[in-house]
């Protein structure tokens, strides 16, 4: 019934719109990177020829991102960062998430509508609340104060003094958990509730007990959802700068992303900003990879289960 | 006297017998997990709640509360609606949510069918470019972006229509996303049977395909809404200065230097208009979907309106 050339034709406008401002974007980004900087004005002189490439920039970059160099201090920090904030997600979510799909009946529906709420609500403002909380004399700065925690926190080497929003790394890694779990709970409630009921209750006439049920059926099953979650919320957080810019504003909290933003906005030279941004989208090209090789692997092992 | 006594005696020792069979077997029936659910809940809402409390103060402070007040929503200088940079800002935000929903919705809704059903040479990479967004970190998108408005496309420079060219970038995978959901599970049989008594492509497309995707059309229209709306980084990048400031971008610079409570009530705006819309997107989404199988139960409804 429909003509051969529609749906083709579909397809054209967005894939035209995403050609042009994504995939030519993206190449402006390494002509840049690999382009020159005019000796008088300072601005990038890119170079959309692959043969005129000049690896100068680049190689400049990788040796400052390496040990030693001077972005090495904010390359460890975000892995640290990204590495602490999804493991605290994970322990936080993944009770959550169980708990929704499993056990609550009647307060489903309204714990749904909890769990979704914060995408609703601008990341920056929920940022905001934290800064309107934890600064001096705030409801979660005199409670942390009152209740002997800030100082706890201090004794314990956790923050340095009890001034949470004094570029401290704990209050920027708290609030990273804080702005990604929702992107981390839902896919995870999302797998969990697909299980099927049934292999537990095979486990469980099995003579498997309600916690080996759920460390040999539950959580093997749920692991497409946690690597996908994990990579969901991993991703940005590599990208971002606001975050500590917008808690911390310290260079203690610096990381590669405000190394990026850094020469966008103030910084001299985007040329450096554009090299350091391929350097990251390579890095996470690569982790996506690691991702999706990892997710077959997964159902081809439950295929053969 | 010793029978209210033992009463409470054994009442006591009840309740010590559950603790020891619940510290037990922490999985049989979890009663921290209710706990921690709870508690996570109040910990992700109700911040957000106090700074929208404080939006409301009748004082400059943002951690001392004295008294109810609309002070820094409208009236002086100070307030959203008397100070220039933040109405214009709200302004702002809105202009470039509207855009957004008016090009990226069909430009999304026309890929979405395209490439469901588009099998030729082509259609694979297609796919897999359209995926890209969703997945690629904002400052990667925002650093391109800049770049191909400053070397490439220079006449559109930093400018609202950057901004506007921005933001329907990151959302048109978004609309995809949600249209073939729908697409996949309402299936091909209606428009077949159209075919069979006699309907022309178009007559199919337009009587029985469009009618049918419109709760999605619904539902991506709202999330379209929010997430041009929260955006901060795309906006950011391609900003030409304060003309083009958006909430988001006032809500960064003030937020570092002293936020002030009518930061709060600009946000506390934002946070408003976007559940209005999301709420009316909803509910006009159970509308159309109105007595389909499948549908109907909440919780179906709201994987719909997820990202």
């Amino acid at each position: 019934m429909y003509p051969k050339w529609l749906w083709s034709s579909f397809s054209l406008p967005g894939v035209v719109w995403l050609v042009l401002l994504f995939l030519v974007p993206m190449y402006a980004v390494i002509g840049v990177a690999f382009g020159s900087v005019d000796p008088i004005l300072q601005t990038p002189l890119p170079a959309w020829n692959p043969l005129d490439w000049n690896i100068g920039w680049m190689d400049q970059v990788l040796h400052e991102l390496a040990p030693g160099g001077i972005y090495w201090a904010a390359v460890v920090r975000t892995l640290w960062y990204v590495a602490i904030s999804l493991a605290l997600c994970l322990l936080i979510g993944y009770p959550v998430a169980y708990y929704i799909s499993r056990h609550a009946h009647r307060t489903k529906a309204t714990l749904l509508i909890l769990l979704i709420l914060p995408f609703w609500i601008s990341y920056l403002m929920r940022m905001l609340a934290w800064v309107n909380l934890l600064s001096p004399g705030g409801y979660a700065d005199t409670i942390l104060r009152d209740t002997g925690v800030s100082r706890l926190a201090v004794d314990l080497g956790l923050i340095t003094q009890t001034n949470w929003l004094s570029g401290q790394s704990a209050t920027v890694i708290l609030a990273l958990v804080y702005g990604y779990i929702p992107y981390l709970i839902l896919p995870l409630y999302a797998a969990l509730d697909r299980i099927d009921k049934s292999h537990l209750e095979a486990a469980r006439d099995l003579g498997a007990s309600p916690f080996q049920a759920f460390l040999r059926v539950t959580l093997p099953l749920s692991k497409t959802g946690i690597l996908g979650g994990s990579v969901l919320i991993a991703l940005p957080m590599f990208g971002d700068y606001y975050t500590p810019d917008v808690i911390s504003s310290a260079p203690s909290t610096t990381m590669i992303g405000n190394q990026i933003d850094y020469y966008f906005h103030g910084g001299p030279q985007p040329t450096v900003g554009a090299a350091i941004t391929v350097v990251l989208s390579i890095f996470l090209t690569i982790m996506m990879g690691y991702y999706i090789w990892a997710v077959r692997q997964a159902s081809k092992q439950l295929e053969t289960l | 006297m010793t029978t209210h006594a033992s009463a409470s005696e054994r009442q006591s020792f009840n309740a010590w017998s559950r603790a020891r069979g619940w510290l037990g077997n922490p999985w049989g029936r979890p009663r921290f997990l209710p706990a921690i659910t709870w508690l996570y809940m109040v910990w992700s809402i109700v911040p957000v709640l106090i700074a929208i409390q404080f939006s409301f103060n009748n004082s400059r402070s943002l951690t001392a509360w004295s008294g109810y007040s609309t002070r820094w929503y409208w009236g002086n200088v100070y307030s959203v609606w008397g100070n220039t940079g933040l109405h214009s800002a709200l302004f702002q935000s809105l202009k470039l949510a509207a855009a957004d929903v008016v090009i990226a919705t069909p430009l999304g809704v026309l890929l979405a069918i395209g490439l469901a059903r588009w099998r030729g040479r082509g259609a694979g990479s297609s796919n897999f470019l359209m995926l890209f967004p969703l997945i690629t970190p904002e400052i990667v998108m925002g650093v391109s972006l800049f770049l191909v408005f400053g070397h490439i496309f220079t006449v559109i420079h930093t400018s609202t229509l950057a901004q506007i060219l921005g933001h329907v970038t990151f959302s048109i995978s978004y609309v995809v996303v949600i249209v073939r959901g729908r697409l996949f599970s309402i299936g091909r049989q209606y428009e077949e049977a159209a075919a069979d008594l006699g309907a022309s492509w178009w007559h199919a497309l337009r009587l029985i395909l469009l009618p049918l995707l419109l709760p999605a059309i619904i539902a991506s229209i709202a999330i379209t809404f929010a997430i041009s709306i929260d955006d901060f980084v795309i906006s950011y990048y391609l900003s030409c200065g304060g003309a083009c400031d958006t909430v988001p971008i006032i809500i960064y610079s003030t937020a570092r230097g002293g936020p002030q409570p009518s930061t709060n009530a600009i946000a506390s705006i934002m946070v408003f208009i976007t559940l209005i819309t999301v709420v009316a997107g909803y509910l006009l989404y159970r509308v159309f979907t109105r007595g389909e199988s499948g549908s109907g139960s909440m919780t179906g409804d709201l994987a719909a309106f997820d990202l």
